[in-house]
């Protein structure tokens, strides 16, 4: 609906990369705010180097919209194969003490994480 | 939390006209997850029904459940919806632990199911069509359990827990298109639409629907129109509030009025309403503000590359829709049909939103009369005074049991509505609640007769009058011995024990 769908996306606009409105609008400031986010910590200098490195990545995609055509179709899955599903059977699952070895903190059962200030989505 | 101040709701209907829209979300109950074979199963020991997939671990790849993608389609097929040719998976992305992957994987631009209706009765008996824009395939959340701050709500909270079970759970999301013209039914629309959705989903067998348990859940929207003189243009859409959090079929009829007088206040006093989601508390009957939501969220949404498109064959199509089970308008026709019940009768479950517990409770094996008594009675009564849907209270399956033991004589009336509280009071089942509580009936004849025959001794003027062909006189000592057996005799045969020993 209407309500909670937002408007249909063109494929280009789909495709854009993350934290930009033009390609090559990729800041500092953007950076260290995704990397907040994402729980990653970074430094003054680890900031800088991704900026530049983030800003080339999407200068490069940005060339890909110079070359396609409006009748070009948009592409999502260049390999021709659809329909590939699973038989609904259970199978194995990890124990509790395998699910939570990677967490940086749990309390015996659950992932511990830190408070947001939002709301699910 | 501020009281918000609230329009009488005739007078709100009176100025505005009430705009709606609904997303439903339907858990299904597939053996696994949407996307990897961990069991559908939630509610057991915290992140043991997870694999790699559902941890969003490197490595991992999701594959598709065809299981969940046929209930989609049959889904969709009920909603009157078209099936797409091709449909596609695409990432949500946000930044929220409910999720490890930090994205959801849903459907965007290609719904499997789209363009349909739902035909709804009202209380009245009025048909009322809601159209249906789509309804798409996703993944369910994580469970996160808030610690510490004061209120248990997520601001000010200190830490949070997450447990993945529900991570992956298959979803189908029901996205209505823009409902004008419910006026001032709109809270009971509301009420009428979810309920035919869980009957539709139940009549399927795809989802367990229970509102309580989440398997159910509605998201409202509504926003006001000012209502225009005869003639003038129509008034632009006014802005629309979500409220979630609504788990039962009362509160989604409660949280569509709140919000309607809420939204009329702000509106009459010159104010804006703010576009953002709102909670629905059940305890105070309120909605508080949430996050502010735009149209523009932007969640960079882009085709899933992991998965394939979902292309359907107009063979399983049109296998899926052979084996539809009669749509719920001409179901609710039979079934009136089939229970002989009267229109008044019949409007009464459909009102109750009962109607899935009342077939159910037939299935078990009452009858239908019996059924719908203790469903729209006594069940809707307690369920009533104490603020929650009747479904939540007992199982169709104890329903069925207690009406058997009215119908064997072993209950009257009166003795199974004490066992029905202790059924919904956790007790057990009705045999045990009976069990435990000692409350069938004395069918023992020699126990009743020696009880008669005391009080007809400790009455001889009693006894006197009802030789004498006074019969009506037998009344004093029916009473007597049934608070002597506490209730527990059938009534007509004390009375028939009754006349016989004061003849003998």
């Amino acid at each position: 609906m209407s309500f909670e769908t937002p408007p249909t996306v063109s494929t280009s606009a789909n495709s854009r990369p993350a934290g930009s409105g033009e390609p090559g609008e990729i800041t500092t400031e953007q950076v260290a705010h995704l990397a907040g986010l994402a729980r990653i910590h970074l430094t003054p200098d680890e900031i800088t180097k991704l900026t530049g490195e983030l800003a080339a990545i999407v200068e490069n995609v940005a060339k890909v919209t110079e070359v396609a055509t409006p009748d070009v179709p948009a592409t999502s899955h260049p390999i021709p194969l659809t329909n590939v599903f699973r038989q609904d059977v259970v199978g194995l699952t990890l124990t509790q003490e395998q699910a939570l070895s990677g967490a940086p903190e749990h309390d015996g059962s659950r992932f511990r994480v830190s408070a947001i200030l939002g709301e699910e989505q | 939390m501020a009281k918000a101040e609230l329009m009488d709701y005739d007078r709100a209907i009176e100025l505005f006209e009430p705009v709606l829209g609904f997303e439903v979300h339907v858990e299904l109950n597939t053996k696994t997850k949407m996307f990897s074979d961990a069991p559908n199963f939630f509610g057991g020991e915290p992140n043991t029904n997870v694999t790699p997939v559902d941890l969003g671990l490197p490595g991992s790849l999701p594959v598709v459940n065809e299981q969940a993608v046929k209930y989609s389609i049959s889904l969709g097929l009920a909603l009157g919806c078209s099936i797409a040719p091709s449909s596609r998976f695409a990432r949500k992305n946000y930044f929220y632990p409910d999720l490890a992957k930090n994205y959801q994987i849903s459907q965007f631009d290609e719904p499997i199911a789209f363009g349909g209706s739902v035909e709804v009765e009202l209380a009245d008996g009025r048909l009322f069509t809601v159209p249906i824009e789509r309804a798409h395939m996703e993944e369910d959340a994580g469970k996160l359990t808030h610690v510490g701050g004061a209120t248990g709500r997520i601001q000010g909270a200190e830490y949070s827990l997450v447990d993945y079970n529900r991570a992956g759970v298959p979803l189908v999301e029901i996205v209505t298109d823009i409902i004008y013209g419910a006026e001032a039914d709109a809270p009971e629309l509301a009420k009428a639409y979810v309920s035919t959705i869980r009957d539709i989903v139940v009549s399927l067998g795809i989802s367990d629907a229970k509102m309580e348990r989440g398997n159910l859940r509605c998201d409202a929207n509504i926003s006001l129109r000012r209502r225009t003189a005869p003639g003038e243009p129509p008034a632009k859409l006014g802005t629309r509030t979500e409220t979630k959090n609504v788990n039962s079929l009362r509160s989604v009829e409660r949280a569509i009025r709140y919000e309607i007088q809420r939204q009329a206040a702000i509106l009459e006093k010159g104010g804006t309403i703010i576009q953002e989601t709102r909670h629905w508390h059940e305890d105070t009957g309120q909605t508080s503000a949430g996050r502010p939501k735009s149209d523009a969220d932007d969640y960079r949404y882009f085709p899933e590359p992991d998965l394939l498109p979902v292309e359907p064959s107009a063979e399983l199509i049109a296998e899926l829709r052979a084996a539809l089970p009669e749509a719920p308008a001409i179901r609710r026709r039979r079934l009136k049909a089939d229970w002989g019940f009267t229109d008044l009768e019949f409007q009464d479950v459909v009102n109750s939103g009962l109607l899935t517990e009342i077939v159910e409770t037939t299935a078990a094996g009452a009858s239908a009369q019996a059924a719908r008594k203790w469903w729209t009675g006594e069940i809707a009564r307690i369920a009533n005074s104490r603020g929650v849907d009747a479904s939540t209270l007992v199982t169709p399956m104890h329903v069925s049991e207690l009406v058997a033991l009215v119908e064997a004589g072993t209950l009257t009336d009166r003795l199974a509505r004490q066992v029905l509280e202790g059924v919904i009071d956790g007790e057990g089942t009705p045999d045990e609640v009976v069990a435990g509580r000692g409350l069938a009936v004395v069918s023992d004849d020699g126990a009743l007769i020696a009880a008669i025959d005391e009080a007809l001794a400790s009455q001889p003027d009693v006894l006197a009058k009802i030789r004498d062909g006074k019969v009506q006189a037998a009344g004093a000592v029916i009473g007597a011995v049934m608070k002597a057996m506490r209730g527990q005799a059938d009534a007509a045969r004390v009375r028939e024990l009754v006349l016989e020993r004061a003849s003998a």
